[in-house]
């Protein structure tokens, strides 16, 4: 198994301005005025990209990762990256000193400058975040790594320009695991799949000899629970994507299915199936204990823990039909709490624990959404043929979820693929995957 | 499953879905509705047989996992045949349709399988004879997406297991 992770960055924070600047970015609303920023094309002396060549196969890292920079702003919605074309100021002089009138003139609002040099192996980049309406630096900040890490280096620059102007975490440096598909409905070949949050470095996990179901990340940690049918025995299984180590969870005599992480990562709660009855179960991941925490003679499954571990939100039938529910995380206390027409499944609680998010089932269509924990202020964020199993940005502003269409009588004209959109409903967008993709899990930060 | 061994116990079976489709697509341009009562499948076009006369599946309603009559009738038939072939064990695979979340309907044909496991039980055949796996909807048998499809979807087969 390739190691698919170098998590060595040495961090230098060399300037941060406190000063009041002039731009922010209100993100609690469906952004319909994106803020102009130029992404000035990182700077790269001869020397190194003589070093970048060598390296990467690559002539101009420093404008490649500015590419990466743009592409993230971009399809947050929130920022207009402005066409490279219409800057006046050259890179390696505008990272000194720029000269903001050039950049008002462009309608810029912010930019970003920077400097790359690969040297004995190292990639050093500087970059420099600048508010051009105040006329004044906002951020510098520089990392060191090995070269192969350059398109991370633009993910964590996305990061923390999207923090200093949104003020909340950013999602950019993530990565997403999903099922990949392919072939026809009736003989799906189905893989485990990660790649980064931007559809880029996509890893085949499993060979596809078995059917492999709902993959979903540890919330601390690069482990990865999912459901297998291997030995066509549909268990639940953890894998450790660092090393490719695969395991059983638990010893159940019947269906294990449905798994999900606590927030802790400590735990992985899941759904047994036996004599026609499934249940919620969870199991300590250190000590083994396996303990009930539902039992009723309905369907219970999809259950997703409250971010402080204390609640837990699932699907269950007990009223006749898919409904949404909440209780303490020992099982007591059962509350339904979605009410509106229709049926409802895949409960999951955002990160930030006021909202669950869910799928809809409704004359025909099915839709995205959201509501409060309690059931009230329901908003449905996306309607369409089918779409399913929304999964939360770890700042939890972004579902990413996926989206089949119909297939004519022949079965034509079938595909899967992966969707994302905004809390507030706006800038739903396609994520480029190499195949067909459904179940996607989004993982969290993986630097800070 | 044995695929192996089940492609040699089904060469017969092959050839007598090969008869009952080709009578099926004769029909289907002016029957499609005979076909399904209500919301259930009643055709015989994606049925194989798991001996002569007993054929080795049966539908389900919409988000159900109650038997219909001609359900039970086939069940019968299965429960008679593995009394007279008592070395013979089974699995009981359940499936649904395109048309509902995917942890639901894991559950949902684990239900369907376990009802038809149930009422082989119930008519004399023993409970480790039989096996149970639930699909949900990760091997249709129609790839449409019509209520025809649908309804062929929603089932539960009878396999031999050994």
């Amino acid at each position: 198994m390739i190691r698919l992770f170098n998590l060595t960055f040495l961090v230098f924070l060399f300037l941060i301005t406190k000063a009041n600047s002039l731009i922010e970015i209100d993100i609690t609303r469906g952004n319909l005025d994106p803020l102009p920023i130029a992404v000035s094309p990182l700077f790269q002396d001869d020397n190194s990209k003589k070093n970048s060549i060598n390296e990467l196969k690559i002539e101009n890292v420093g404008s490649e990762i500015s590419s990466v920079v743009e592409n993230n702003l971009k399809t947050s919605g929130l920022f207009n990256p402005l066409s490279s074309e219409a800057f006046l100021q050259k890179p390696d002089i505008a990272h000194l000193k720029p000269r903001f009138e050039d950049w008002a003139l462009i309608k810029a609002q912010a930019l970003i400058t920077g400097k790359v040099t690969i040297e004995d192996k190292k990639l050093k980049v500087e970059f420099r975040l600048w508010d051009i309406l105040a006329g004044r630096e906002m951020m510098a900040l520089a990392f060191t790594t090995v070269p192969s890490n350059w398109r991370r280096v633009g993910h964590i620059i996305s990061d923390k320009v999207y923090e200093r102007l949104t003020g909340e975490k950013g999602y950019f440096d993530t990565r997403i695991i999903y099922v990949s598909e392919e072939g026809p409905k009736t003989a799906r070949v189905k893989k485990l799949a990660i790649m980064d949050q931007d559809g880029f470095n996509t890893k085949y996990l499993t060979l596809g000899n078995e059917l492999v179901l709902t993959p979903r990340f540890n919330p601390t940690s690069q482990m990865v629970t999912y459901l297998s049918y291997f030995k066509n025995l549909p268990r639940v299984y953890l894998l450790d994507i660092e090393t490719g180590k695969q395991e059983v969870v638990g010893d159940f005599p019947g269906m294990t299915f449905a798994p999900r992480f606590s927030p802790n990562g400590k735990k992985i709660i899941m759904s047994f199936a036996k004599d026609g009855n499934s249940d919620i179960y969870t199991m300590d991941l250190e000590n083994r204990v396996v303990e009930r925490i539902t039992n009723h003679p309905s369907i219970d499954t999809s259950p997703s823990y409250s971010p402080d571990n204390k609640y837990i939100t699932f699907n269950s039938d007990r009223s006749g039909f898919q409904q949404i529910y909440v209780m303490k995380s020992d099982g007591s206390n059962v509350k339904r709490i979605s009410f509106g027409k229709g049926l409802y499944g895949t409960p999951v609680w955002s990160p930030r624990g006021d909202l669950i998010a869910f799928t809809k089932l409704h004359k025909g269509k099915f839709y995205i959404g959201v509501m409060r924990t309690d059931g009230s202020g329901e908003r449905l964020l996306t309607e369409n043929y089918y779409q399913e199993a929304p999964s939360w940005s770890p700042n939890g502003r972004v579902l990413i979820f996926y989206r089949e269409t119909k297939s004519n009588d022949k079965g034509e004209g079938f595909s899967a693929k992966l969707w994302s959109i905004d809390l507030t409903g706006y800038n739903e967008r396609q994520v480029q995957t190499e195949t067909d993709a459904s179940d996607p899990s989004w993982s969290s930060l993986l630097s800070n | 499953m044995n695929f192996s061994k089940s492609f040699r116990n089904t060469f017969l079976v092959i050839l007598l879905s090969l008869i009952v489709s080709a009578c099926a697509t004769k029909k289907t341009t002016t029957k499609v509705e005979g076909q399904m009562q209500g919301d259930v499948y009643t055709g015989t076009d994606t049925v194989k047989y798991l001996a002569d006369g007993v054929p080795d599946r049966v539908f389900f309603a919409t988000n159900e996992s109650i038997l219909t009559t001609k359900s039970r009738d086939t069940l019968r038939k299965q429960a008679n045949w593995l009394r007279a072939n008592s070395s013979i064990n089974v699995v009981v695979e359940g499936h649904a349709d395109e048309r509902g979340t995917r942890e639901y309907n894991l559950a949902l044909g684990e239900r369907r399988a376990n009802a038809a496991k149930d009422y082989l039980i119930t008519y004399g055949i023993s409970a480790d004879r039989i096996s149970v796996i639930s699909y949900g909807k990760e091997r249709p048998v129609d790839s449409g997406s019509n209520p025809l499809s649908w309804s062929k979807n929603r089932r539960s087969v009878t396999v031999k297991a050994n």
